[in-house]
This record gives structure tokens, sequence and C-alpha cells, in this order.
């Protein structure tokens, strides 16, 4: 963390201090075994004893994986239980990840056994659905990923998205071309990724001030922008065409990933694909060591010889790129049309994406996968009239994010330099 | 404006009177020059975003270079109008001033825009003064926006949920607002003291928290207005409303306890030991610490106090203009509080003229988007661009060419990075 965080000596010899025995593994243990007792006495006790019915095809009909709601329930919590007795128990260190994943995966399951039971819940839908949700997150998250591994704290994600949002939708429907839009979405994101940069870079403005600064002026510029020009005459400048769904033949047909993975359009592809093309550069080409480097320690990178700002501006332009083409899902895939603040606060989900999945690009992907999944079941559930309140669910990210930096579970660490200027001396 | 350097430099090698040092000094990177600047080129701006979205100014550029008149006066018309109007919506409009001494017009038509600015103000200095707050105790609260949610919700909720007399009810309820602000400040306070999460992560998830969380309180019975379906709540009691003047003025209370709360909050900061010791743990963590400050116990005690303030000021806006709660109902003040702080220089009495700038853009821009049908946004805009220009003093110092001068650099209390 960074100097401000390690300032107090309490946390210091909390970090030196020999093996306690509430450490971190017990403590995971304790809160697994707890949301398990949750999990199966709660749900269970509430969940009708009714057949809950997962689909594989759209609809409650055809092949489903079905048990019994109740049942479901309280077995899942007694597993969540049992990973986080095992916790408990002190099993081996290389099954501590495995075992915290099988218990919260088994606390969603309780869950959805509950709230299913009696009902149906198309699968397809459901997972084709949360990847769609999923899509501006992890794009916006890789955007993040690529700004802070070079030391930019990137808070502008949100801004980069509407820009982007609103030029693929001003510029898509003046070209009557989805991918004219595509690529001037691309230059909203750039134009934001810019401003950042070059205030703090070449201006040494505090990173975080100057992310917030330029949301409100994003949002200030579209919704401008939007009343002035797409709202008087919509069909003119704002009726961008969408970007067209295809279908792998073959591939397409496997069920349940087939047509989640298969028939889709060319953003979901692209994220998928940046995932690791970003992973691979950042562990193995040179531009990625040089750019850990830079955000780890510029000044020794700057010893041996590497352009420090040059690389920051760099990534941070190709963030731009990147979340700006996060932005064009709002109007080409979504909606099909811009609307003042329509990104509504995606950009810092990306944000607790980024910092959810420590700073890397597979778990920037993990965590949207997660997060996109919650608003799906969000979204289910008040169309299903569920007595959840779908608020909750939608507060899921921000609050996973508030556990995962205070160390609840397991510390995050931001890379050394990240918000740092880097003046030469 | 670029072109005026130098003469001004060839002025002052002539005379060195006191004009020509006035002129000396006043053309150089001090903080009054830097700020009145920024908000030069951030009108600058404004303009070419009025002109360039207007499609009958834009269309008289078509032939710019047969009839460039044509388009200089409509593009002249269009933006004197607009910013006219700004004035006129936030100071006074003199035609109603006039009409006010002539005695055909009513006073309060001519203290209206004043009223207006005022009231749209008072919930700033707020905001505005739980940032600069923990900016000087180095910490950076985000979170104001989550925290006058939750203070608009916790004051609305005591405005109409129980029976008081008046006053004590308005007292209540401010007290209301007060604590519930505080303790969505202790949160991220106390993370950071014990667990050093960074408290920029976790205000800004704080933030959509509580925004989503007053969307799900709204809908509760008991809360929401039986005779409406849609996220109304009750409106709040009269005794609850902070007094204001007669209709149609708005100004309320509010401003009063506003200027009130600023003086005390620069008690706080300059008179204190509390202050001193925020100061103290905002300039140097390990020295505090090692003089013997509780470095965690002050940034807690810092956000509690921080929060307490963005919640009177969720509050103040709840009972003062709003009278029930919404979703939207705390709008953008804790964002606009962020930005009126770095304006005002993190000082309490500067975040105040801040607030009332801010407020003041906010009602003339009211009056441009009826008057000239130039977006309310433009605002947003303009908000925004004086602060990137504030924050940046080395950007205007480039453009227009200012000698150097101790400028006190902002963000050198800012906590840097996660």
């Amino acid at each position: 963390m960074s100097r401000v965080s390690t300032a107090t000596v309490e946390d210091l010899t909390e970090a030196t201090a020999p093996d306690r025995f509430w450490n971190r593994q017990r403590r995971l243990g304790v809160a697994l075994v707890l949301i398990g007792l949750i999990a199966a006495v709660i749900f269970g006790s509430l969940a009708e004893s009714a057949t809950a019915r997962f689909t594989i095809s759209e609809d409650a009909e055809g092949a489903a994986l079905s048990i019994n709601g109740q049942f479901g329930a309280i077995l899942f919590g007694i597993v969540a239980v049992a990973a986080g007795g095992a916790l408990l128990a002190g099993v081996a260190k290389r099954w501590q990840t495995l075992l915290l994943c099988l218990g919260i995966v088994a606390f969603v399951l309780s869950f959805l056994c509950w709230q299913v039971a009696g009902k149906f819940l198309p699968l397809v839908d459901t997972i084709s659905g949360s990847l769609e949700l999923a899509l501006p997150l992890i794009l916006g998250a890789l955007a993040g990923v690529l700004c802070e591994r070079s030391g930019v704290v990137n808070v502008a994600i949100e801004g980069q998205f509407l820009m982007g949002a609103f030029g693929a939708a001003l510029v898509g429907t003046l070209a009557t071309s989805v991918w004219a839009g595509l690529i001037s979405a691309v230059v909203g994101g750039v134009i934001i990724a810019s401003l950042l940069a070059v205030l703090a870079i070449r201006f040494l403005v505090d990173q975080v001030v100057v992310g917030i600064v330029l949301n409100l002026l994003a949002l200030g510029v579209t919704g401008f922008l939007y009343e002035r020009l797409m709202q008087p005459d919509a069909l003119k400048y704002n009726s961008p065409p969408r970007l067209p769904e295809w279908r792998i033949p073959g591939l397409a047909d496997i069920p349940v990933i087939g047509p989640v993975l298969f028939e889709s359009n060319l953003l979901v592809w692209l994220a998928l694909a940046l995932v690791v093309v970003i992973h691979l550069g950042l562990t193995r080409t040179r531009w990625g060591l040089r750019t850990r480097a830079v955000g780890e320690h510029p000044t020794a990178a700057d010893t041996v010889g590497i352009r420090v700002r040059g690389l920051r501006y760099m990534n941070v332009l190709l963030g731009g790129v990147v979340a700006g083409a996060g932005g064009a899902y709002f109007t080409l895939v979504s909606t099909g049309a811009f609307n003042k603040n329509m990104t509504a606060g995606a950009g810092f989900i990306a944000l607790a994406a980024l910092i959810f999945g420590r700073w890397t690009p597979y778990g920037a992907l993990g965590a949207a996968l997660f997060f996109g999944f919650a608003q799906k079941l969000a979204n289910y559930l008040s169309a299903v009239g569920s007595p959840v309140p779908n608020q909750f669910l939608n507060m899921l990210p921000y609050i996973a994010t508030i556990i995962a930096v205070a160390g609840l579970v397991g510390r995050v660490r931001a890379p050394a330099a990240d918000g740092v200027p880097y003046v030469k001396s | 404006m670029t072109t005026e350097a130098p003469e001004k430099k060839e002025e002052q090698k002539k005379e060195e009177s006191f004009l020509g040092l006035f002129v000396h000094n006043l053309w150089s990177a001090n903080t009054v020059t830097v700020t009145i600047l920024s908000i030069f080129l951030a009108l600058l701006i404004g303009a070419i975003l009025i002109v360039v979205s207007d499609s009958a100014v834009l269309s008289t550029f078509s032939y710019f270079t047969a009839r460039p008149s044509d388009a200089l006066n409509a593009s002249w018309d269009l933006i004197s109008r607009a910013y006219a109007d700004l004035f006129k919506g936030a100071i006074f409009d003199p035609a109603a001033v006039q009409a006010w001494f002539n005695g055909t017009g009513d006073w309060k038509t001519a203290l209206n825009p004043l009223s207006e600015t005022l009231t749209y103000a008072a919930p700033l200095v707020f905001t505005g003064l739980s940032v600069a707050l923990a900016f000087r105790g180095g910490l950076f609260n985000i979170g104001g926006q989550g925290q006058a949610v939750i203070g608009c919700l916790t004051a609305g909720v005591a405005g109409f949920a129980i029976g008081l007399p008046a006053g004590l009810h308005l007292v209540v309820a401010l007290a209301a607002g007060l604590i519930g602000g505080a303790l969505w400040g202790f949160v991220p306070g106390l993370l950071k003291a014990r667990t050093g999460a960074h408290e920029v992560i976790t205000t800004i998830m704080l933030n959509y928290t509580a925004t989503l969380f007053l969307g799900w309180l709204i809908l509760q019975s008991g809360v929401q207005d039986p005779d409406r379906t849609d996220a109304v709540s009750k409106t709040i009691e009269s005794t609850a409303g902070l007094p204001a003047l007669p209709q149609p003025l708005r100004v309320h209370l509010g401003i009063v306890l506003a200027v009130i709360v600023t003086a005390g909050v620069a008690w706080l900061v300059n008179r204190s030991s509390f202050g001193f010791e925020l100061r103290a743990v905002g300039a140097n963590p390990p020295a505090a610490k090692t003089a013997g400050m509780s470095v965690g116990g002050t940034y807690i005690k810092l956000m509690v106090v921080a929060g307490g303030l963005a919640g009177l000021g969720g509050a103040v806006q709840v009972l003062g203009t709003a009278d029930r709660l919404t979703g939207q109902v705390a709008g953008n003040i804790g964002f606009d509080g962020l930005l009126v702080a770095l304006l005002g220089r993190n000082k309490p009495w500067g975040t105040l003229f801040a607030a009332i700038l801010y407020g003041g853009l906010r009602a003339g821009g009211n009056l441009m988007q009826v008057d000239v049908g130039v977006s309310l946004e433009l605002v947003t805009v303009l908000q925004a661009l004086i602060v990137i220009f504030i924050a940046a003093p080395a950007l205007v110092k480039t453009i227009f060419q200012l000698r150097d001068a101790r400028t006190a650099r902002l963000g050198a209390s800012m906590a840097k990075g996660w």
C-alpha cells in the first residue's frame, strides 16, 4: 500500500507479528462457516419445498437441472459450512483459494435454490446476460489495469465510458455506420484519457482529483450536447445502428457455452481477447516488464533508461482506447441510443472490479463477471417478484470491494507508485 | 489576452511607480490571478461549446469567408445573451431593479436572483467544508455524496416520521442528518485507521451504496407517500422545514447556518487543538505519530466530523428546498462540494465564497436555459473546467505567460495514490 496507509505503526506490527492463531485462513474459515449457516438455516427455512428448475433452453420447457429448492438451499449451505470447517481445521495452504471459491459458490447456489424454488431460471439467458452486463466492466477494468500498472490512477473510467458512448451514438448516426461509431467511441475515450495524461503526468495534478473532475466534465459536455443536438432531433443525431450479432456455425451448437460465447457480438470477443493479450503483454513482453517497473519503482526504471513519462502517456492513452470501446457498449449494444448520464456509475463498478481483481487482467475479468452476474440476478429477482430487494444485490460490487481493500478476506495491494507523479530529479 | 503579457512587461520597465508594481504583481501566477483567469478560460471554452452546438449560428459559418460579419455577429449575439442571463439570474437583473426603484416592480423580483444563488449555495457550503476539512488532515473524502445522501435520508425521515413542536423538530431533523452523515463517514475512517484501506476507494464505494440504500428505503411502506406509486416519500412536516423568506423567494435559514458553520470550521482548523492535530497528521503522519498523536484516532475523528458536515448539507437540502425524499434528492451536491473545496483552496472561508460562486452559476444557468435555451449542463462544464484550470496552475501560467509567484501548490496536503 502507499506511504499514507502504512503510516500507522499498528499496521507494521501486525504485518511482522509471528504466526498468530487467528491467521487469515482461520478468519476466512469463520466467515465461510457463518455464511454457510446463514444459507442453511435462513435460506433453507424460507425456501419453498418445490422443484427449482435451471433450464438449459430459454423458457420453462426442455432439459433442465432440477432440485428441490429447500433441500438444495440446506445442502449447499452445509457445503459452505464444510468448506469453512476445512479452512478452520487448517488444511494445506494450496487448498485455501479452492476452498474459498467452493464456499462462495455453494453460498450463491443455496441462495439460488431458495429463490428459484417453484420457478425456473433460464441458464443460457442468465449466463449470456451476465456476460453482456460484465462487458463494459471488463473493458473499463482493463483500461484501469493499463493505467494503474504504469502508475497513473484512473478514476475517470466513468467519463471515458460516457464520452465513448456519446461519440458512438453521434458519429454512428451521422455516418450510419456502426464501425464509424465504434472508432469514434475509441476517440471519445482517448480524448478524456489524453486530458488525464497531460494533467496528471505533465502538470502533476493530483490524479484522483483529475479523474473526478474529468468525470464531471464528460457528464457536462455529453449532457449539454445531448440536450442541444440529440434531444431536438433524435433521428438525425441519436439513432445509431446496433452492433450485429454474429453466429459462428458449428461452435454455436454446443449446449450452454455455444449460444453464450459463439452467438455474440464483436465487442464480447474483443474484450475476452484483450484480457488474454494484456495478461500476456504484462507478463511476457518487454513492454509489460517496463510497465510494471514504472508502476512499482519509477526511479529505478528511469535509472536503467526507461522513459517513465513516455511509457505512462502511452499506457494511459491505450487505456482510453479500451475504455472508449467499453463506452460503445452502452449505445451500440445495450440501448441503441445515447441518454444523459446513461452509464450511471458503471465506470465506478469497473473501478471496483479492477481493485477487487487485484490490478490483474484475469482478476479483473473474474470480478467483472461476478459483478455482472450480481446485476443480472438482481434483474431476474425483480422480474420474478422476489422479496429480496434488487438494490441490495446491486450494492454487492461496492461492498465486496470495501471488504477486499479492508483486508478482511485477503489484502489487495496497488502498484507501489500508483498515483505518485514522477518528477525527474 | 496572450498578447497583453509582453506589453505589461514593457510598461513595468518604464516606471517603477506603485501602479507599475501593482500591474507587475497582478500578472504573476498568484492565487487571485490564477483563479480569475481560470474562470475566464472556462467561460471562453463554454462560449465555444454554445456556438458549435447551435445549428442556426453554425449555418452562418458555412459562408464565413464570404461574409464573416454574419457569423461573428450571430455568435456574439448568442454568447452575450447567454452570459448576460447567467449574470442576471445569479446577481441582479438591472431591469427588475430599476422597476423596483421606480415603484413599478416588486422588491421580491429584484432580489430573486440573489435568493436563488444563496439557495443553491447553502448545501454546497457544507459538502465543500466536509471535503476541505478532510483534505487538511490528509484525507481525500470523495464520500461527500454518500454522506450527503444519508444525511438527506435521516433528516427526511426525522422530518416526517416524528411529530414535534416547530423549532425543536427542525433541530432534531438537522441533528439526525448530522448523525447520519457522521456514521457514513465513520466507516471509511475506521477502516483507514484499523486496516489501512484507502479512503478514496472505500468512500467511492460507499457513495453508490448510499444511493442504492436510499432507493430501497423510499419504496418501503411508512416512508413512501401512500398516494403515490413512484419513488417519492411522504412530505416533511412544516415544523421541520427551514424558515424561508416570503414566496417566491426561496432562500432559507440554511445559508445563515452555513456561515456559522464556516466560522466554526475555521476555528476548528486554525484555533482548536484538534485542528492542530489534524493539520499535523495531514502534513506528516509519521512526525505526528512521533509527537505522540494518535494518527488513526485523528483519522476516525476527522472522517466523523467531515461526514457530519456533509450529512448536514444533505439535511439542509432536504429541509430547505426539497421538502420530500426522492431518489435524486441529493442531486450532485457531494461531487459539487468537492469542486467547491478545490476552488476554495481547502480554506473554510474560501470554500464559502466558492460555494456562492457555484450557487450563482447554477442559479444563472436556470435563467439561461429558460431564456436562451442553452442547456443547464453548460454550468456543469463550466464548474469542471474552472477546477481543472485551478488544479493545474502551471497550465494557466503557460497559457497567459504569467510570471512566477509563490503559489501554494494545490495538492501538497493531498493523499497520493491509493
